[in-house]
């Protein structure tokens, strides 16, 4: 059976005006990671938010192994774009917060942070407030976060967009490191073709309003993965080439969207 | 010594000396010297007139900046948490906020009196609006990605409180209490003024009318330490609770 189910999803803003999401159909398998690829005001950042229960849909389902979700799951973690660390917290204080918010024991929690912040390699960071840290640290701390509660979803928003190329290929491959050690169940934002290939085990190509699922594509290179070597596959060329058609169209696509609506 | 505190003490040095140089040529009923200020400065201490008036002063100030805080950051949190409770009062509470406060000294003073509680009560509306407004702004402007932080790890109401509103409020409320103790001095002036026959404006008001203008200077100069000790203090404990907002301090 699939981890999430989610049916028939539809979502409008501004009373009706903005069709944010329409009919978005998916199934995540155990352990599954799923990139969601498409332009931006696709409504990616909205699929994301409903399937963590943080703003209200209009219509469709949700499961989580087999059970209905309506409000936010303690299973389920997000990372966000904008790092959300509280800057009155020393960044162990952030990495444990999951974790005090679960009245974990203190042993416990001082434990698990202190994992994470040697996995993530923060070291001798641990009492520094957020605005002394890079962006790189930061998403990291986020990162560390959502782990530390040992979610059974992961949920991602362009966590890596903010960075530069250089921080965010090396967080890319931490990631898919820590993946290969703790396994997880993964939605994945990114409007980035590169990205969505070397995280995903398949894309969802979202199109522009209103937004559907275009396609759903899946990536076939083995795991455990390294940049090297995704980026010498021959699936990578293959599909690094539709992937960009298919964005392009999209990108064109911006005005007559509406007609076929 | 840094260059900046040199020239600091130098022009004070200067000013000092051209107003002891000048000040000795005016008629002593109109104006005075440093030194003179500084013998009556003297005088006055060792009399133990200066300590006494003052102490009432700092009584009042004390007080009205204690119940000021208390209620201003508990009356601001209601209005920020719950929206009825501000928009039944957000009309009254800026438009005493905007009132030039001086104007119901004198209905104050018919109502309660002319001793300690009615200094205390003047005061204190010189000092709790800027405390409640910034208390309000504080909770209300809590950053909506934090919200979200919060919601999405299934934060409880108080668990909300404690991580994110309180920690977020606390330096507009520092700030608000730096504004208080600001107005709040200045309240407590005009209500000596009009009130008491004590503390450090009833001094200014008696040696004024006795033509004794040195030691009219001496409650002036301390009015103006005591803000300056007070403005140092507020920053100093702003700095403690609330050290993330030090972004200067790179290492
Ligand atoms: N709170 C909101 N109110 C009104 N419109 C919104 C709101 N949030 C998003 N939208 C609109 O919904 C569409 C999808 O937004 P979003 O999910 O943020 O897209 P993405 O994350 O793919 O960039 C956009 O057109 C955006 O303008
Ligand atoms: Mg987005």
């Amino acid at each position: 059976m699939a981890k999430i189910c989610i049916r028939n999803l539809t979502k409008t803003y501004s009373g009706g005006r903005v069709v944010a999401l329409s009919d978005i159909c998916l199934d995540i398998e155990p352990f599954e990671s799923i990139c969601i690829l498409g332009p931006s005001g696709c409504g990616k950042t909205t699929l994301l938010r409903i399937v963590d229960c943080l703003i209200p849909r209009d219509g469709g389902e949700i499961t989580f192994d087999g059970q209905a979700v309506y409000e936010p799951r303690p299973d389920i973690a997000v990372v966000f774009q904008h790092f959300g660390l509280f800057p009155w917290k020393r960044l162990d204080e952030n990495i444990a917060y999951g974790l005090e918010i679960r009245g974990r024991p203190r042993q416990e929690t001082a434990a698990t942070v202190a994992r994470y912040i040697e996995l993530m390699g923060l070291k001798g960071f641990e009492k520094a407030y957020p605005h002394q840290l890079s962006g790189g640290m930061q998403q990291r701390a986020g990162l560390a976060r959502a782990l530390a509660i040992n979610p059974a979803l992961l949920l991602m928003d362009e966590p890596f967009g903010s960075l530069d190329a250089q921080t965010r290929e090396l967080m890319q491959e931490e990631l898919l490191r820590i993946l290969t050690t703790e396994k997880k169940t993964m939605l994945f934002v990114t409007h980035s073709i590169d990205e969505a290939i070397l995280l995903g085990d398949r894309i969802v190509v979202m199109s522009r309003r209103p937004g559907r699922i275009r396609e759903i594509i899946s990536v076939g290179v083995p795991r455990p993965r390294k940049i090297i070597s995704v980026r010498a596959h021959p699936r990578y060329i293959e599909l690094r080439a539709r992937l960009w058609e298919m964005l392009k169209q999209e990108q064109d696509d911006r005005i007559p969207a509406e007609t076929n609506a | 010594m840094s260059k900046k505190t040199l020239v600091r003490l130098a022009s004070l040095a200067v000013v000092l000396i051209l107003w002891e140089f000048y000040g000795r040529r005016v008629n002593p009923i109109l104006f005075t010297y440093p030194t003179a200020v500084a013998r009556a400065f003297f005088e006055l201490a060792a009399s133990g007139e200066l300590a006494s008036y003052m102490r009432e002063s700092l009584m009042v100030l004390a007080y009205a900046t204690v119940a000021s805080i208390v209620a201003g950051v508990l009356f601001g949190v209601l209005m920020g948490r719950f929206a009825t409770i501000e928009w039944a009062t957000d009309m009254y509470v800026s438009a005493l906020y905007s009132m030039p406060m001086v104007a119901v000294v004198p209905l104050i003073v018919l109502w309660f009196g002319f001793k300690v509680p009615a200094k205390v009560i003047i005061v204190f509306l010189f000092m709790v609006f800027p405390v409640l407004l910034n208390t309000f702004e504080g909770v209300k402007n809590v950053d909506r990605n934090l919200q979200e932080v919060a919601r999405s790890f299934c934060s409880s109401e108080r668990q909300l409180w404690r991580h994110l509103i309180i920690p977020s409020a606390v330096p507009f409320i520092v700030a608000g209490i730096r504004l208080a103790i600001g107005r709040g001095l200045v309240g407590m002036i005009i209500a000596e003024f009009y009130t008491s026959i004590t503390g450090l404006g009833y001094m200014i008001v008696r040696y004024a009318n006795a033509f004794e203008t040195d030691k009219l200077f001496v409650p002036i100069v301390v009015v103006m330490i005591l803000g300056i000790g007070l403005m140092w203090l507020a920053k100093w404990i702003e700095v403690r609770i609330a050290p993330w907002r030090r972004f200067d301090e790179r290492e």
